[in-house]
C-alpha cells in the first residue's frame, strides 16, 4: 500500500478534528499521523494527515472530506514539490563514553540534547521524515527508552 | 429588542416560513415548546420521537421541503438517530433541534444528557451544539440553507438549555456564505458536450434514473430527454413515478427486485446515462460483472457518488434539472431501432409475473393482487408509502406510479416502521391526495403507536396490511438460502388488528378472502375523516420475483418459484 500526505485546510471551529477523523476511522483506515496546525489566518487551522491505501480508496476519502461543510479545501502533497517537516523527541541510552558518540551523531544530525540524566540523554531532532528516520536507526543501537514524533506537517513550494 | 433563545428559534422558523413542525417534548425544551404554543405553524405531536422524525421526513418527501423535527435531550435526541440516518441515506432534507442540558452541565453525566452532535456526526450532512447566543440566528439559517441545497440532508441543532433562556438581540441574516460548501449546480459545458457526443453515437443506450432526478424537481426535463431521444428508461427504487410506468419506454425498477427487462437493458447496453443515481449495491449486484459493456454517463451533484463504485466515463457534476435542461437544447435521438425492438421484446416476454390464484376454488390473497388492486382503484393517482421487506417490493412492482413524490419509501437505510409515520407526513403536505401505507405485518407494529396522531389530526390514510404472518423478505431469504429454517421470522402470534385499529378510534376491516379485497379497498376509500386499517389475511409463502440474489450476477436472477 501507498503512502498518502494529504493537507485539509479547516475553519478552527470545534468538532472538526472529529469529523475529520470520523471518515478515516469509519472506513477502517488506520491514519499514519494527524497533525493540527495554527495558519497565517486564525479562523483557518490546517490537518496535515498521513495515510495508507490504494488511489481508489484515497480518492473517495478526499472527496468525503471535501463534502464536509467545515472542510475549505483538500491538497493531495503525495506527488507534489513540498517542504515537509517533523519533530521527534528521543529518550536514548546513554552512559559513560556512550555519551560522546551520541553527541557527535547529534553534531551531524543538528539534534538538540534537551536533557542529560544520570543513565540517558534525551534528544530533539527536527526535519524531513527520512531525516528522522536516519537518526533514529542510529541510535537504536545504544537502546532507545522512549520516542516521539511530532507526525509531519507539509507545505506546498509553490 | 433582546429575544430570548427560545423566542429566537420560533422567530427564525417563521422566517423560514414553514408550515409544519413535528416533535416530542421533554425537560429541557420546555422554554421551547413555551414559546411554540403561540406560533402560527402546525405542531404535530407524535407519541413517539421516530414517529416524528419519520413523518418530518415523509412530510419533506412529499412537499419537497424541509421538514422541521425537535426532541429533548437524552434518549428524546437518540430516539431520532434511526430517523436521522433515514433521511441522510436517502437524501432527504430535515432540520432537527433537540435540546441540551445546560452549558455548564455538558459532560458532567448530567440527567438526560448524551453528546447528540457526536453520536449523530456520521450520519447527517452537517451539525451544531450552540455555544453562544449570538450565533443562534446565524446557525438556524445555515442549517436550512445546507438541509435543503446541493445533496440535501439531515442538520441538526443542538440547543443548550441555558441557550434557550438567555437573551440577545434578534438578526435573521437574508443571506449565508460557507466557505467550505459551494455547491455546483451548472454542469461543465465541456463535458455535457462530450456526453451529448456519446449519446448521439451510442447504438444501445440506457437511462439509469434515480431519488436526484426528483429532489431537483427534474421530472419534466428527464421526460423532455426521453422524449428526444427514445431512450428506454429504468428508475431506482426512490425515483419511481419519475417517469410515467405506463409509457412502453418505462422499463420500470431495477436492480435486486427489478423487472427482468431493465436489468437486461442494463446488462446489455452500451451505454448508461445514470442521472441523480449513486450505483447502489441493490441496484448493481455483483459489481464485476454489472454493465460489461456500456460506457457511463453520470449526471450527479455530489462529486462524492461519481466513480465510487462504478468507474464513471462522463462525469457531469451539477444539479440534474440544469444538466438536463443543457442537453435537451442541443441533444439529436441516437439511432436505436434495433435496440428497442430487442428491449420491447425482452419486456414482452419477461413482464412482471405471479400466480394469481392455485385453482377456481383457491380463496387465499396473493399480495401483489391488492396492490394491483390498491392502483386499480386509485386510479394510480395515491400517495404510496411503504414499510420495508416484501410489501415495499410488491408496492414498487405493482402499483404504476406516474407522477414524482408519489412513493415514499425508505430505500437506502431500509427502516422497517417508516411508511406509517411518513404517511402522516406526506397526508400533512398533500392534505388533498390519498394516501395509503402498504405495510408487512411486522413493519406495521414497530410504529404503531402513531395511530392516535392519525386519528387526532382526522387523517384518512389507508394502512394496508399484507399480514402474512411471517417477517416475510427474511423469511424468503431463509427459504431460498438458508434450508427452510424459520428462524424466528414467524409472527402469527400477533395482535388483532381491527381491535387495535378501533382501540385507536380508526376504522378496522378484516379481509379474509380474495373476493372481499375490491370492496374493502371501496370502503376504505369513502371514508375521509380518519384512518383504516385494512387486514389484508395474505398467503402465507408468497415470494418476491424476480430476484437477483445478493451478491449474485444478473444471469443469476430467480424468476420464479422453484418446484
Amino acid at each position: 500500500m501507498k503512502q498518502y500526505i494529504i493537507s485539509v485546510k479547516v475553519e478552527n471551529k470545534f468538532g472538526v478534528l472529529a469529523r475529520v477523523s470520523g471518515l478515516f476511522s469509519a472506513r477502517g483506515y488506520n491514519i499514519d499521523s494527524l497533525t493540527v496546525s495554527a495558519t497565517e489566518s486564525k479562523d483557518i487551522s490546517v490537518m496535515t494527515i498521513v495515510v495508507k491505501g490504494n488511489d481508489r480508496i484515497i480518492e473517495q476519502v478526499k472527496k468525503q472530506l471535501n463534502k464536509l461543510i467545515d472542510v475549505i479545501k483538500v491538497t493531495d502533497h503525495t506527488d507534489l514539490a513540498t517542504v515537509q517537516r517533523e519533530l521527534a523527541l528521543i529518550k536514548v541510552n546513554a552512559q559513560g563514553n556512550k555519551r560522546a558518540e551520541i553527541y557527535q551523531l547529534s553534531e551531524i544530525f543538528k539534534a538538540d540534547i534537551a536533557n542529560v540524566a544520570p543513565k540517558s540523554m534525551v534528544l530533539t531532532v527536527k526535519g524531513n521524515p527520512e531525516k528522522i528516520n536516519n537518526f533514529i536507526e542510529l541510535l537504536r543501537p545504544y537502546g532507545i527508552k522512549e520516542l516521539m514524533r511530532t507526525g509531519r506537517v507539509s507545505l506546498l513550494k509553490e | 429588542m433582546n429575544l430570548s433563545g427560545s423566542e429566537i428559534i420560533v422567530e427564525s422558523l417563521k422566517k423560514e416560513k414553514i408550515e409544519c413542525m413535528f416533535g416530542y417534548p421533554g425537560g429541557v425544551v420546555i422554554p421551547i415548546f413555551h414559546q411554540l404554543y403561540k406560533a402560527p405553524f402546525k405542531f404535530i405531536l407524535s407519541r413517539h420521537e421516530q414517529g416524528a422524525i419519520h413523518a418530518a421526513d415523509g412530510y419533506a418527501r412529499a412537499s419537497g421541503k424541509v421538514g422541521v423535527v425537535i426532541a429533548t435531550s437524552g434518549p428524546g435526541a437518540t430516539n431520532l438517530i434511526t430517523g436521522i440516518a433515514t433521511a441522510h441515506m436517502d437524501s432527504v432534507p430535515l432540520v432537527v433541534f433537540t435540546g441540551q442540558v445546560s452549558r455548564e452541565m455538558i459532560g458532567n453525566d448530567a440527567f438526560q444528557e448524551v453528546d447528540i452532535t457526536g453520536v449523530t456526526r456520521p450520519i447527517c450532512k452537517h451539525n451544531y451544539l450552540v455555544q453562544d447566543i449570538k450565533d443562534l440566528a446565524y446557525i438556524i439559517k445555515e442549517a436550512f440553507y445546507i438541509a435543503s441545497t446541493g445533496r440535501p440532508g439531515p442538520v441538526l441543532i443542538d440547543v443548550p438549555v441555558d441557550i434557550s433562556n438567555s437573551t440577545t438581540q434578534f438578526n435573521y441574516p437574508s443571506k449565508v456564505k460557507i466557505k467550505g460548501y459551494n455547491p455546483v449546480l451548472d454542469g461543465h459545458p465541456g463535458q455535457i458536450q462530450k456526453a451529448i457526443r456519446l449519446i448521439e453515437s451510442s447504438q444501445k443506450p440506457i437511462i439509469y434514473a434515480g431519488g436526484g432526478v426528483v429532489i431537483s424537481n427534474a421530472t419534466k426535463e428527464l421526460r423532455e430527454l426521453v422524449k428526444k431521444t427514445n431512450i428506454p428508461i429504468t428508475t431506482t427504487l426512490l425515483a419511481l413515478g419519475a417517469y410515467p410506468e405506463t409509457n412502453p419506454l418505462s422499463l420500470k425498477m431495477l436492480g435486486m427486485h427489478g423487472t427482468y427487462y431493465a436489468n437486461y437493458a442494463m446488462h446489455h447496453s452500451d451505454l448508461v446515462i445514470a442521472i441523480g443515481a449513486r450505483f447502489d449495491d441493490r441496484v448493481t449486484g455483483k459489481i464485476d460483472t454489472f454493465i460489461p459493456n456500456a460506457k457511463v454517463v453520470h449526471i450527479d451533484i455530489d462529486p462524492a457518488s461519481v466513480s465510487k463504485n462504478v468507474t464513471v466515463d462522463i462525469p457531469i457534476i451539477g444539479d440534474c434539472q440544469r444538466v438536463l435542461k443543457e442537453i435537451n437544447k442541443i441533444i439529436k435521438p441516437p439511432k436505436i431501432d434495433k435496440w428497442l425492438k430487442e428491449v420491447a421484446k425482452v419486456k414482452k416476454d419477461n413482464s412482471l409475473h405471479y400466480e394469481p390464484k392455485a385453482s377456481a376454488k383457491d380463496n387465499q390473497i396473493k399480495p401483489q393482487y391488492v396492490v394491483e388492486e390498491l392502483y386499480k382503484q386509485t386510479k394510480g393517482e395515491a400517495i404510496i408509502c411503504t414499510e420495508v421487506g416484501q410489501n415495499q417490493m410488491w408496492a414498487a412492482q405493482f402499483y404504476q406510479y406516474n407522477h414524482p413524490r408519489t412513493y415514499i419509501s425508505s430505500g437506502g437505510f431500509g427502516t422497517m416502521g417508516y411508511g406509517f409515520p411518513a404517511a402522516i407526513g406526506a397526508q400533512l403536505a398533500q392534505p388533498n391526495k390519498k394516501v395509503i401505507d402498504i405495510a408487512g405485518d411486522g413493519s406495521i407494529q414497530m410504529n404503531i403507536q402513531e395511530m392516535i396522531v392519525a386519528v387526532q389530526h382526522k387523517l384518512p390514510i389507508i394502512i394496508a396490511i399484507l399480514n402474512n404472518g411471517f417477517l416475510g423478505m427474511v423469511r424468503q431469504w431463509q427459504q431460498l438460502f438458508y434450508d427452510k429454517r424459520y428462524s424466528h421470522t414467524d409472527i402469527e402470534s400477533a395482535p388483532d388488528f381491527i381491535k387495535l385499529a378501533e382501540a385507536y378510534g380508526a376504522v378496522g376491516i378484516l379481509v379474509k378472502e380474495n373476493k372481499e379485497v375490491i370492496p374493502a379497498i371501496k370502503k376504505a376509500l369513502k371514508i375521509k375523516d380518519r384512518p383504516i386499517v385494512i387486514d389484508f389475511k395474505v398467503c402465507r409463502e408468497e415470494n418476491v420475483y424476480p430476484m437477483v440474489p445478493s451478491g449474485k450476477s444478473l444471469k443469476e436472477t430467480i424468476m420464479r418459484e422453484l418446484a
